[in-house]
């Protein structure tokens, strides 16, 4: 999923103060499950902004509105009956969600109230990490299901580096090193002559390096 | 011979190498480069030219380089894949090489993480693996790596690194086949202070007939306090600090400790020089390039042969 998490009350209070009327709209999938921008965080959301503005003797009108899916511009249609009467749109949505309501209502700004994170799985209850950076040339078939690209802090293909120590990175007693998982798992597998392949040098266009990318399915067109 | 450089000539003619290494200051100073460098003058066969070591910002090592180059005095090129994409590598290498500058070392670098801009892009466009694969395709295929050919290809002489004390250590010799088969002609390792352990290592090189496809130099620190025992033990990443050595250092006069530090890297010298497919040494003395000349006589190691 796409994680994210809250950004500090004190920004989004300073994104909307000229404002007195705003559309806060979550989005029920993946911020929903990293309990970053859901239902629930929005309602959690509103009320602190409205609490914020009348400490300051202000009021704000906030319309809540949780959409199933706000990268989708189906379902950003659903803003359509709401959004004449706010002044602007606070998006609790990852920042595919956000681009898509600021594409969708020209005349109304948007501004952000979450800073996404990346590309993750859930390690157990209220912890998430990077699993993956969207290279577009996948190489997990490679490295014993373990990515190097988005686990390993120097993104290096053939590891580990000098500074692995007791299975943990040189930046950090808190982060795995990659590249023993890696060695771990090709062990496990029986596979560990597959470590000598040299991994060349990767063909970055297929990541961001090669401009902005987009997927067309004739198929489905 | 594949190449110019004095270090394959001294390595060729079967004399053990040493090599010693300058880090650049943090600032435009070109005297203090000359200053460092003069020192190891006549005792060393290359000097090593760190690359904004420890993710710090400091003068850049081909201008370094060049400055030791001008000096009559031999640099190798440490080239980490941290700071710079392929294309700016690539290009420093043929900068290199238009200045005489025939060694270089192909290094990841150590993570930003450590140094004074934590906040700087981390590029690794390559990895120290890939790097020796582009430098040997520069030189024997002479073409850049995205497959154009050179005019002048630069003819240099591969080296890495190796940590044999970094973990998994059951990985620490297919790391090292991993860069022979990639390339690499020589080797110089992290410092070596657990001699058990590093022996072990190379009994494992040796077994693997890879001290015949690759030059090792043995990394040699000497340590100037008990502290700096301490520090490099407990603080930095992938070092191996035995607890005797520590007790060693701490046992002697405060004002005693450097001398000590120094007794002990002689007598590691002597030791390694018996080790099968050890081939010479790689003498850092950090912010200490004053006493490498008297490591280098009182270990044998000088004068150094003519080639």
């Amino acid at each position: 999923m796409i994680t994210a998490v809250r950004k500090p009350m004190e920004e989004i209070i300073e994104c909307i103060s000229p404002f007195k009327r705003i559309l806060l709209i979550g989005c029920n999938e993946c911020v929903t499950v990293c309990a970053a921008g859901g239902r629930k965080e929005v309602a959690v959301l509103s009320s602190a902004l409205q609490i914020a503005f009348m400490k300051k003797g202000k009021t704000l009108e906030v319309k809540e509105i949780t959409l199933e899916r706000q990268c989708d511009p189906e379902y950003v249609e659903a803003l359509v009956p709401d959004i004449d009467r706010a002044d602007a749109v606070l998006s609790m949505a990852c920042g595919c969600g956000v681009q898509e309501a600021a594409r969708r209502f020209k005349s109304k700004p948007v501004f952000p109230a979450v800073n996404t994170q990346f590309m993750g799985a859930s390690e157990r209850p209220g912890v998430w990490a990077e699993r993956c950076q969207g290279c577009g040339d996948c190489v997990l078939g490679l490295t014993g299901g373990i990515c190097p690209v988005a686990r390993c802090s120097k993104r290096i293909l053939n590891g580990p580096c000098g500074g692995s120590t007791g299975g943990k990175c040189e930046i950090s007693p808190d982060v795995d090193c990659a590249w023993q998982l890696i060695w771990d798992r090709l062990k496990e597998l029986g596979l560990e002559a597959q470590y000598e392949d040299i991994l060349c040098a990767k063909d970055w266009r297929t990541s961001r390096d090669g401009g902005p990318r987009r997927i067309i399915r004739e198929d489905l067109e | 011979m594949k190449t110019e450089s004095v270090l394959e000539k001294i390595l060729n003619a079967g004399h053990l190498a040493v090599t010693s290494e300058c880090g650049p200051p943090r600032g435009s100073v070109p005297e203090k480069v000359r200053e460092k460098a003069e020192m190891l003058r006549g005792y060393v066969d290359a000097i090593n030219v760190t690359d904004n070591q420890t993710a710090m910002v400091r003068m850049s090592s081909l201008a370094a380089c060049i400055l030791i180059r001008q000096m009559g005095l031999d640099p190798i090129l440490q080239m980490v894949t941290r700071d710079r994409n392929r294309l700016a590598m690539q290009s420093d290498i043929l900068g290199a090489y238009a200045h005489g500058i025939d060694t270089m070392l192909c290094l990841s670098g150590d993570h930003p993480h450590f140094g004074d801009h934590p906040m700087a892009a981390n590029v690794y466009d390559l990895d120290s693996i890939q790097l020796i694969q582009t430098v040997r395709d520069m030189r024997d295929n002479g073409t850049f790596q995205g497959g154009d050919k050179i005019l002048n290809p630069p003819q240099m002489f591969i080296g890495a690194a190796a940590n044999p004390f970094a973990d998994p250590f059951e990985l620490r010799v297919a790391r090292l086949a991993k860069k022979a088969k990639a390339g690499v002609d020589f080797l110089q390792t992290q410092c070596i202070y657990n001699l058990e352990k590093f022996e072990k290592w190379m009994e494992g090189v040796c077994d693997r007939g890879l001290d015949e496809q690759v030059s090792i130099l043995a990394g040699i620190t000497p340590m100037k306090s008990a502290g700096m025992a301490r520090y490099m033990k407990s603080k930095v990443p992938g070092m191996d600090v035995p607890d005797d050595l520590v007790k060693r250092m701490a046992g002697v006069a405060k004002d005693k400790q450097a001398e000590e530090g120094i007794n002990i890297a002689i007598e590691a010298i002597e030791r390694l020089k018996a080790v099968k497919g050890v081939r010479g040494f790689h003498i850092m003395a950090i912010e200490w390039e004053q006493r490498v000349p008297e490591i280098v006589e009182r270990a044998g190691l000088y004068p150094r042969p003519q080639v």
